[in-house]
């Protein structure tokens, strides 16, 4: 089982970071991660596995709200993607 | 690895453009409940609609929060409580609080079923439960009410409709302190679908299996979101790709998180309705696809043609998506319940019977069309009657869903709040139809109901 987190909002320092140590606080295995910054917009879409999760994704959202305040975060089930994405 | 692009493009939809699941409902047969007792069948009625719903509300909340996206209502659709009354007799009413108490107990925004299907006469329990739905919808606050008066195989029922044009006056006066809402919750439907998982009109129907799940996805603002990015000068043809393609993912979505619940309840997937359903809020509005399609405000010329476009594309998009469609499956053009519309019918580009001649192209009907306090039952009882034929003519659904305010005039405003909106008071034809509706009996069913 894998999700999508996604990241977007004002550029700073430690983002990944944070976010990447709150996926591990979590149990989530990162498995791929696209990043950019374009002028000063911070955009991120990372793939974790949930299989061995510790919580479920909205404490996971709660959490990473936590340690990137300010951000507009998305957890969501990856399924939602391919469902709408492919046939 | 997924495509970067396809999953900004889920997000945006949800966060800016509205794309949200309309609503789960729970569809559950009482028929297990009817027993020679009111009292008895209403107790039977709330144990199983408590005990199947139990864990509705909750599976809903948990699917929301797995996929990111918001379910905005969770529904009950019961079997036509016609047919209780037709067992146990006794007090309608007695019904509608009961399914007040077991949609209270689980949590869900409505319950529908307070119904009886009359299209082709009244059986026992049918005139008892139409007589009692203004005093059953001003005594609760999450039941619906639904009478189907006629359908394409029975022609309709004119004492049906001579007696729902009253009740739809009389369901306005006794909520006149609630804004009139008693006759929001009430719909006249021709050709009614028995797994429609919309409001005011859900019903389970004889038909359907014990319980079952069905889904309503909505997307207005995606749809015109998706149009708004074509240059002015793509071909319709094109436009009617875009809103295909809109719908196909939009119906996906609605067949995830349907089969999700399904199983996670352990009861069957019904069925998907492809409905394009708007809400008040600005941007989430079937009126601003029409406009973004070409037209300077909805309700001028050109407006039953685009509609017609965007109906058919939004069910060609989703019928591919969704292993069963059923319900509705259209465009719904309610007006006080779509920005787009409000302003339409607000500036006098909409007028009521530009309406009728639209819904002859889309579902549903007259939807929350909001008409003078004083417009007479049987004028009332005609508008049912001409709409109840469009739809029987056309082998389609049609309803009516009507509020007369009370007290208001042509441009006054009534105000319903939360997603039932706003609306301004529409001009009705007064031109007297009483011989017309007294003379009573049935409309006899057209020719093209003999398809057999």
């Amino acid at each position: 089982m894998r999700a999508v987190i996604t990241v977007i909002g004002k550029d700073m320092v430690g983002i990944l970071a944070k976010v990447a140590t709150a996926c591990a606080e979590a149990n989530a295995n990162v498995i791929e991660v696209t990043q950019s910054v374009l002028q000063d917009y911070f955009a991120m879409v990372m793939l974790i596995d949930i299989t061995e999760i510790n919580m479920d994704l909205a404490g996971l959202t709660a959490a990473l709200e936590k340690s990137v305040p300010g951000m507009k975060i998305h957890v969501m089930h990856e399924d939602i993607f391919n469902s709408m994405h492919r046939i | 690895m997924l495509n970067t692009s396809d999953i900004l493009e889920t997000i945006t939809m949800i966060a800016d453009e509205h794309l949200d699941i309309r609503t789960v409902t729970m569809g559950i047969s009482l028929m297990d409940c009817f027993s020679e007792d009111a009292g008895r069948s209403c107790g039977k009625i709330y144990d199983k609609i408590a005990g199947r719903a139990e864990r509705l509300v909750a599976v809903c909340d948990a699917a929301e929060k797995k996929y990111g996206i918001p379910i905005i209502n969770k529904r009950i659709s019961v079997t036509p409580i016609a047919l209780a009354v037709g067992v146990s007799g006794g007090d309608p009413v007695l019904f509608a609080r009961a399914l007040e108490r077991a949609a209270d107990t689980v949590g869900v925004n409505f319950i529908g079923g307070f119904s009886a299907l009359v299209q082709k006469g009244f059986a026992p329990g049918d005139e008892r439960l139409i007589d009692s739905i203004p005093e059953a919808l001003a005594a609760t606050e999450r039941v619906c009410a639904s009478v189907n008066i006629g359908s394409t195989k029975a022609g309709i029922n004119m004492d049906a409709v001579a007696r729902m044009g009253k009740a739809i006056v009389c369901a306005a006066e006794l909520t006149v302190d609630r804004n009139c809402i008693g006759a929001a919750k009430l719909v006249v439907f021709c050709n009614a679908p028995e797994d429609n998982p919309f409001m005011a009109g859900a019903f389970h129907g004889p038909g359907e299996p014990d319980c079952v799940i069905n889904v309503g996805v909505s997307g207005p603002g995606a749809v015109r979101a998706a149009v708004a990015k074509a240059p002015k000068d793509a071909g319709l043809s094109e436009i009617a790709e875009i809103i295909k393609k809109t719908a196909f993912k939009i119906t996906r979505m609605g067949q995830l998180v349907g089969a999700e619940a399904s199983a996670a309840l352990g009861v069957p997937f019904g069925i998907v309705d492809l409905s394009l359903a708007p809400t008040p809020a600005i941007g989430d509005s079937v009126a601003y696809i029409l406009e973004e399609i070409g037209l300077a405000q909805a309700g001028g010329c050109g407006t039953t043609a685009a509609l017609a476009l965007l109906n058919d594309a939004v069910k060609k998009g989703g019928v591919m998506a969704s292993s069963s469609v059923g319900g509705l499956s259209g465009a719904f053009i309610p007006v006080s319940e779509d920005a787009g519309m409000i302003a339409a019918a607000e500036s006098g580009a909409l007028t009521l019977e530009k309406l009728e001649a639209m819904t002859s192209v889309c579902s549903v009907g007259l939807d929350m069309v909001i008409v003078p306090g004083d417009t007479a039952p049987e004028v009332i009882s005609a508008l049912i009657a001409d709409e109840a034929a469009i739809g029987m003519v056309n082998s389609k659904t049609t309803a009516v869903r009507l509020i007369p305010a009370i007290g208001k005039g042509v441009g006054d405003m009534l105000e319903f709040g939360g997603l039932l909106g706003r609306g301004p008071v529409m001009r009705i034809s007064t031109v007297d139809p009483s011989v017309f509706v007294k003379r009573g009996g049935r409309i006899p069913a057209p020719i093209q109901s003999l398809k057999n």
